[in-house]
């Protein structure tokens, strides 16, 4: 029994969500292997071989890889997975994007977003924005798996001493081809990394309201950004700032909201932080039901003066 | 050009649900439902490229028990012109493969230029179908759309992804799905209501287009999340902090 890890990288980096889910592997059991499908990605191979628990990296090098395009990735896995009992993906963007189609290639189902390893065949996954959690079992011969980052702590990044195999790569698909991207500079931690973060909602009123407050407690806290979907929707932070079932789901050691109503939706992004603080001028805003410190305050002068007492 | 648009029929989005005290799975009966919050985005981007004259029809298909009439109805008032329910038993357990063998079959059999689905449905939250699709009817993807713009033989999608965004091209037919903020979907007026009743839906079984539909992952329990212990409301922000420095010891 092997399991086969999808690290997510940028041909020169291994993001972090690949280090959470090799924990994931490791608890599958058996020996766990690394793919790195890029090209120029022999940084991220070694960067993958120092992973502590990883026995082998699998390094696989062409143009078509560089971008992560699903038709190509997904083809480069299936070429190997004959080998593995077990394929995880973190649950990103790409990870979504490329394990559904290794899975029906496979003619297996795939198991999506787990938060825990049971036993080999059976894993913890929650559904209805996270309101309820399944226990499901698995009988198909091989796992696809996605695994929910939050769920499990990451990896030592060092430590490890895997040998990097090469392999063959598979053929260009043809059918798609990147165009480009806009990929947003900051200096902040990575929201879902973040130890800390801070959170506003439709609250703020405007972008410039929400750069002015939230901004300085951000800087202060060294924490990450979020937002609600009614302040991505109304312009206020850029789509992937956005937390929730449908964006990021996160889980520092401290949520700070305000001015979030806190929806279903938005919870269910949340709800697993160690310390969640809101802020909120609505007694009744039901965030008030999953907050740990309450403060019924305008945001606009206690997010200031939170920023100047820190 | 044909465009497919596949939808679910799920609990509303606003229903808080309920898990059955006997742990088999949550509380559906008497729970508002409606059209998968994507689906109608999805549905939404169809009718409108419609609109613009580069399709010609758009069929709506929903896999599911037979109240799944209702979310078709709903996706012809916004303006898709037939649709197709595959009927298949309520005590069946339908999944992602399962659905995407018959939307699979649908497609040999419709060949449509674009398929358009939600990126996830929000009761499984499996964000699965439409990869599948793509992957079984061995077609290019874009997943998480944002914006698409169509051509007469290719397709260019603005995906959101972690850190941003990312533009694909596509050669068709291609499967694309979507994410939030691709469009606003309309709301359905009631003539196109009563004209929708008039249009053509058409029911299958999976048997009639030769897919098992059985289930492949078995769930053994659902349970209600672990809760959160009572918080306490502080009564300014020197006590806030206080509080997270020496009670909580995060910051």
């Amino acid at each position: 029994m092997t399991t086969l890890v999808i690290a997510e990288h940028d041909n020169a980096t291994i993001k972090g969500a690949t280090l959470n889910t090799v924990t994931a592997a490791v608890a599958c059991g058996g020996d766990v292997h690394v793919l790195i499908a890029g090209h120029n990605a022999s940084a991220a191979a070694q960067a993958a071989s120092k992973i502590a628990g990883v026995a082998k990296v699998i390094h696989a090098e062409a143009p078509g890889l560089e971008h992560g395009l699903a038709e190509n990735v997904a083809a480069q896995v299936l070429a190997i997975a004959g080998n593995y009992s077990h394929i995880l993906f973190p649950a990103t963007a790409s990870g979504k994007n490329v394990a559904p189609r290794v899975a029906a290639k496979l003619d297996v189902a795939q198991i999506s977003d787990i938060t825990k390893v049971i036993t080999a065949d059976t894993f913890e996954r929650p559904i209805y924005a996270g309101n309820a959690i399944a226990t499901v079992q698995s009988a198909d011969s091989v796992k696809i798996i996605t695994v929910r980052t939050t769920g499990f702590d990451a990896a030592a990044a060092t430590g490890g001493s895997a040998t990097v195999e090469t392999t063959a790569a598979t053929a260009d698909n043809g059918k798609s081809r990147f165009m480009g991207s806009e990929i947003a500079k900051s200096d902040r931690p990575e929201l879902t990394a973040a130890k800390i973060i801070v959170s506003g909602g439709r609250a703020l009123g405007s972008k410039e309201k929400f750069d002015e407050v939230m901004t300085p407690l951000a800087d202060k806290l060294g924490a990450a950004l979020g937002a609600s979907r009614a302040a991505v929707d109304a312009g206020y932070a850029p789509n992937d700032w956005q937390v929730g079932q449908t964006g990021k789901i996160v889980a520092p050691q401290l949520y700070i909201a305000a001015g979030i109503s806190g929806a279903i939706q938005h919870l269910a992004g949340m709800k697993d932080s160690k310390v969640i603080v809101a802020i909120n001028k609505d007694p009744e805003a039901p965030i008030f039901s999953v907050a740990d410190y309450g403060l019924e305050a305008d945001l606009f002068t206690a997010v200031p003066e939170l920023v100047k007492a820190l | 050009m044909k465009i497919l648009v596949p939808v679910k029929r799920v609990v509303d989005y606003n229903v808080k649900v309920r898990v059955k005290s006997d742990g088999t799975g949550v509380d559906t009966a008497n729970v508002k439902m409606s059209m998968n919050p994507f689906d109608e985005i999805a549905v939404e981007e169809a009718v409108r490229l419609k609109e613009k004259g580069l399709v010609t029809e758009v069929i709506a298909v929903s896999c599911g028990v037979q109240q799944c009439q209702e979310t078709l109805r709903t996706a012809m008032a916004i303006g898709a012109d037939r649709a197709i329910l595959v009927e298949t038993p309520a005590d069946l357990d339908l999944q992602p493969l399962a659905v995407a063998k018959l939307l699979k079959a649908l497609v040999d059999k419709e060949q449509p230029g674009l398929i358009i689905l939600g990126k996830q449905a929000i009761d499984d939250d499996a964000n699965q179908t439409g990869q599948m699709l793509a992957a079984l009817a061995d077609l290019p993807q874009a997943t998480f759309a944002s914006k698409v713009e169509l051509t007469a033989d290719s397709v260019s999608v603005t995906r959101e992804v972690d850190g941003g965004l990312e533009t694909l091209a596509l050669s068709l037919p291609a499967v694309i799905t979507t994410d939030l903020r691709l469009n606003e979907p309309r709301y359905v007026t009631l003539p196109n209501i009563m004209k929708a009743k008039k249009k053509q839906l058409d029911t299958m079984k999976p048997e009639d287009l030769g897919v098992d539909v059985t289930p492949r992952l078995k769930t053994l329990k659902v349970t209600e999340p672990a809760k959160r212990g009572a918080g306490i409301k502080v009564a300014d922000v020197a006590a806030l902090v206080e509080k997270l420095k020496n009670e909580a010891k995060v910051i």
